[in-house]
């Protein structure tokens, strides 16, 4: 089976106009929705405690509702999920109580409210760990552009470095956004998410940026314009089977992972449709009109292929294809 | 043309052979266990523990499967969990309280992988059930405790050089001295700054008083917290023995945290209570006037004279100390090994503060040639740590507790010493608790995601790429098999991210795969041999694989250095699936190509699908 019968190279630079304004806009809206919603941040970040408890029938959410009531929370919010028979429980730090002592009282409270309720997972975090989460989160985040900028830069140049970064963040805030819009919990497990999008889109570009570099060599007359775009389609049809592949390994996590991957492959999922888009129809028409041209590529690309070449040879620290046949 | 010299396929075989036998243990499940552990860590492990452990078993009639001697203790498996908790109670019963019984799983893999050391992947608390605390140290209290002593020490100080002052007090984490006239508080600068090398001293005015304010500088800072960490984990260590836990972990997490995971426990309420409790340290004499056969049998049962306490000593004997307090714990600022000049026994060398000093000096002057008892209270019940003579007067504050029989037990008596109380309060601020049903659910969820994700990948890729399809997915196995491996051969933590990064893993491999099988199609399309095709196709691929894996493993190593408890444990496998993934789409699936097509003179076609040509 061949899905992508593309005969001639498709004008994508030529749309470059249209898909910036239609990324501008989705990336105004999303930052819109992070100011005006905010994200709704999970215990992990705001500390607090998450409780999931269980009952053989279907459960009483008002007897549940009064039994954290007994214990003075009045902000709790309790509500089923996944099916009538598990409750999850929310609550707030509350001042001169401490995280473990809170969750013990709520769970006694519900325990005499109903015998046969299983407490079947308690998080509690305290306020102080959750501002520590801020500050790596954003370190994480930092330091992943950062070595992704350096290592492009090393391998392509300066000009697709930054285009694929700022797809990439593009991306990422396009993630957020949507948290916003649709005030998703933003727990730990989605922090990881966009992390690992953030390096698997870079992969798409520079999928599709090795393909320009190889055609810049290839295609001696052609003008950047039609290099990119000849580049863009013929790897059309990689780009998309694998990520119908990746996506579909999300999709069953979506469907099977349960209540803690659910945000996780719900942000994968996002960051994986939006990837395809960004990688190609915003990185590229970055590169170009921040002047990517066959001198500055190829110049400085063969140098330092050659540089890379003659270190692995010495080092033997990674066996090239090209020696295996 | 496509083949790989012998080498390159032995050892692409052998790489499989051994991720199968490492990945073989998580495959036989695991069967209910018991675990013996000595309760204290004086209490020496060896095979005869061993040997005690299976005759017990056979004077009882227990039917066990295996027993075995590991660095922890004795661990013994079970046919089912009746007999486990038959053989917990027996052995409980039978061996008193020098040995922790604790109920465990252990894998039922056979004994020739055991000893090749594969062992089934360590499975996180969010996958067995158990609970996970993040314990912060109250690092102020430590140093007011550390300032509070100081007070005292000021005072006697002073006092022992005449020096007039008016008062010491402490501040937060500094002592202030009030002294009426100035060539005092000279006098006292010069004493304190000699004996106390490591106190920052400065002076100031306070209306007509002249004001010394000592506080600690940064290097006594830091090690009255280290010491103050490193005392809480040991005391945590000394205190979960107790709980009975199979494998607990207790790690220092950062400058000033302690992480402590109970695999398996469910009564959290009592753990909470086990963690923050407090155990004190006290020195008292023991009562020499009482020492006859039929008081101490009497004491034995419960009787004890007036005045009077019975305790047991750490072989089990009553010992008789009198009811008033010595010394308490509160004075002891350190303890470590040591070995006597003279005789050149082992000992254990305790240092006091200077109020505990003077006490001490006294105690000893007014009771040489009798025994004194070093008593451990923890949980309402005490323990005779060690009832050594006094031989002389002992002053300045260091103490020689003699009658060691090794440097291993002056190294432990040293510990308990230090370790019997929390060196400063701790606070639990963070809390997770997987019930052993949740604990299931999530193993399930996560397997289910991977095999149904992996079955539809599979599905597709063969029908989409036909035989280079069926290499594809056949490498994608493999990358399985050895992601699996590598995580049961390194032990490292499983959790419910770690499960959805072995899924994401392989959804971002095949990547590789597409990208070499789009290659060779397009090497045909060009009107190239399938063989060329072939070659060329894996060649040119590479290059792309290798920097678009690159950006992923920055964005692994990021999240493994930034990365708390389930993120870390999500970067952990991410990092390793990417290169495993490497190993598998370029070298493994190339073997198999090479095994199909490599040997073929003439082909005239590849079963890569349908290949378009412009």
């Amino acid at each position: 089976m061949e899905l992508f019968r593309i005969k001639n190279d498709i004008p994508f630079m030529s749309y470059g106009r249209l898909t910036t304004a239609i990324s501008l806009i989705t990336f105004i809206l999303a930052i819109l929705f992070l100011a005006t919603r905010g994200l709704n941040f999970g215990v992990d970040f705001t500390g607090g405690t998450v409780m999931e408890v269980n009952y053989p029938q279907a459960a009483n959410l008002e007897s549940v509702r009064k039994a954290v009531d007994s214990v003075g929370l009045k902000e709790a919010t309790v509500q089923n999920f996944g099916s009538s028979h598990d409750v999850l429980i929310r609550l707030p730090i509350k001042a001169g109580l401490s995280v473990s002592q809170l969750s013990e009282q709520v769970k006694t409270a519900l325990i005499m409210a109903d015998p046969k309720a299983e407490v079947r997972r308690v998080e509690s975090v305290g306020a102080q760990v959750g501002d520590e989460l801020y500050e790596n989160g954003g370190l994480a985040l930092f330091f992943v552009s950062l070595g992704i900028v350096l290592y492009l830069w090393l391998r392509f140049e300066w000009r697709f470095a930054v285009a694929a970064i700022i797809a990439n963040m593009h991306d990422v805030v396009i993630i957020l956004g949507f948290f916003a819009f649709f005030q998703w919990e933003f727990n730990l497990t989605v922090l990881a998410a966009i992390l690992a999008v953030l390096g698997y889109s870079v992969n798409e570009s520079v999928v599709v940026f090795d393909r320009v570099r190889e055609n810049f060599r290839k295609m001696r007359k052609a003008s950047v314009v039609q290099v990119i775009d000849n580049a863009i389609t013929r790897t059309m049809s990689r780009t998309i089977i694998t990520h119908t592949m990746t996506q579909t390994m999300v999709g069953s996590m979506l469907l099977f992972g349960g209540e803690v991957l659910h945000n996780f492959a719900l942000a994968l999922t996002i960051g994986i449709l939006f990837g395809i888009y960004s990688s190609v129809l915003v990185a590229c028409p970055i590169a170009m009109w921040l002047g990517v041209s066959r001198a500055n590529l190829i110049g400085d690309v063969e140098k330092k292929d050659d540089a890379i070449k003659g270190r692995q040879k010495v080092e033997h620290a990674e066996p090239h294809p090209s020696d295996f046949a | 043309m496509n083949r790989y010299p012998l080498w390159k396929n032995v050892f692409v075989a052998i790489m499989i052979l051994i991720g199968l036998i490492y990945t073989v243990p998580n495959f036989f499940g695991e069967s209910p266990a018991v675990q013996i552990t000595p309760a204290k860590s004086t209490t020496k492990l060896d095979s005869t523990l061993l040997g005690q452990v299976e005759s017990l078993f056979e004077q009882e009639n227990i039917p066990y499967e295996g027993v075995y001697l590991d660095a922890r203790g004795v661990k013994a498996r079970f046919a089912n969990t009746d007999t486990q908790i038959r053989a917990k109670d027996v052995l409980q019963a039978r061996l008193g309280s020098d040995y922790t019984v604790a109920l465990n799983l252990l894998s039922r893999s056979p004994d020739w992988l055991r000893s090749l050391g594969a062992k089934p992947m360590y499975l996180g608390l969010d996958l067995r059930g158990g609970v996970h605390f993040l314990l912060q140290v109250d690092m102020k209290a430590a140093l007011s405790k550390a300032a509070e002593r100081f007070v005292g020490d000021f005072r006697i100080a002073l006092r022992k050089e005449r020096i007039s002052y008016v008062g010491v007090s402490r501040e937060g984490e500094t002592v202030q001295i009030n002294f009426n006239d100035e060539a005092e508080l000279i006098k006292a600068k010069a004493v304190i700054s000699k004996e106390y090398p490591n106190i920052t001293l400065t002076e100031s005015s306070n209306g007509s008083e002249r004001v010394l304010k000592a506080s600690l500088n940064l290097v006594e800072q830091k090690r009255i917290q280290d010491f103050a960490i490193k005392q809480n984990i040991q005391t945590l260590h000394n205190r979960i023995n107790e709980l009975g836990v199979a494998e607990p972990i207790i790690q220092q997490q950062g400058a000033d945290r302690v992480v402590v995971q109970l695999p398996g426990v469910q009564d959290t309420a009592k753990a909470k209570d086990i963690l923050g409790r407090t155990a004190t340290l006290e020195i008292r004499l023991v009562d020499e006037d009482k020492t006859d056969a039929a008081t101490l049998e009497k004491a034995a049962n419960g009787q004890a004279p007036l005045g009077d306490d019975v305790f047991k000593d750490r072989d089990g004997r009553p010992i008789l100390v009198k009811k008033s307090v010595a010394l308490t714990g509160d004075y002891i600022t350190d303890a470590g090994p040591g070995v006597d000049s003279q005789s050149g026994r082992n000992t254990v060398n305790v240092t006091l503060d200077a109020r505990g000093a003077r006490i001490f000096q006294q105690v000893t002057r007014e009771n040489v040639g009798k025994r004194m008892a070093i008593l451990l209270i923890e949980k309402g019940s005490t323990e005779v740590i060690t009832a050594p003579t006094i031989n002389e007067e002992i002053g300045g504050g260091r103490v020689q507790i003699s009658g060691m029989a090794n440097t291993q037990e002056a190294t432990d008596i040293s510990l308990l010493l230090r370790a019997g109380a929390l060196a400063a309060p701790m606070d639990i601020i963070e809390e997770r608790t997987v019930g052993p049903s949740m604990g299931q659910d999530n193993i399930n969820r996560g397997i289910h995601s991977t095999l149904w994700g992996f079955a539809a990948i599979a599905v597709m890729m063969m029908v989409y790429y036909m035989a280079f399809g069926a290499v594809s997915v056949a490498a994608l196995a493999i990358n399985l098999l050895l992601l699996v491996a590598i995580l049961s051969m390194l032990q490292a933590t499983l959790t419910l991210p770690g499960l959805a990064a072995i899924a994401l893993a392989l959804g971002m491999a095949i990547d590789a795969n597409v990208l070499i099988n789009e290659r060779v199609r397009e090497e045909l399309r060009n009107g190239n041999t399938p063989q060329a095709s072939i070659h060329a196709g894996y060649d040119r691929a590479w290059d792309t694989i290798l920097d678009s894996n690159v950006t992923t493993l920055i964005a692994g190593l990021a999240l493994f250095m930034f990365g708390t408890g389930p993120i870390k444990g999500f970067a952990v496998v991410h990092v390793l699936g990417i290169l495993t993934s490497m190993f598998s789409a370029v070298l493994v699936s190339r073997a198999m190509v090479n095994f199909i097509y490599g040997y073929r003179r003439k082909l005239s076609k590849l079963s890569i699908g349908q290949i378009y040509r412009a």
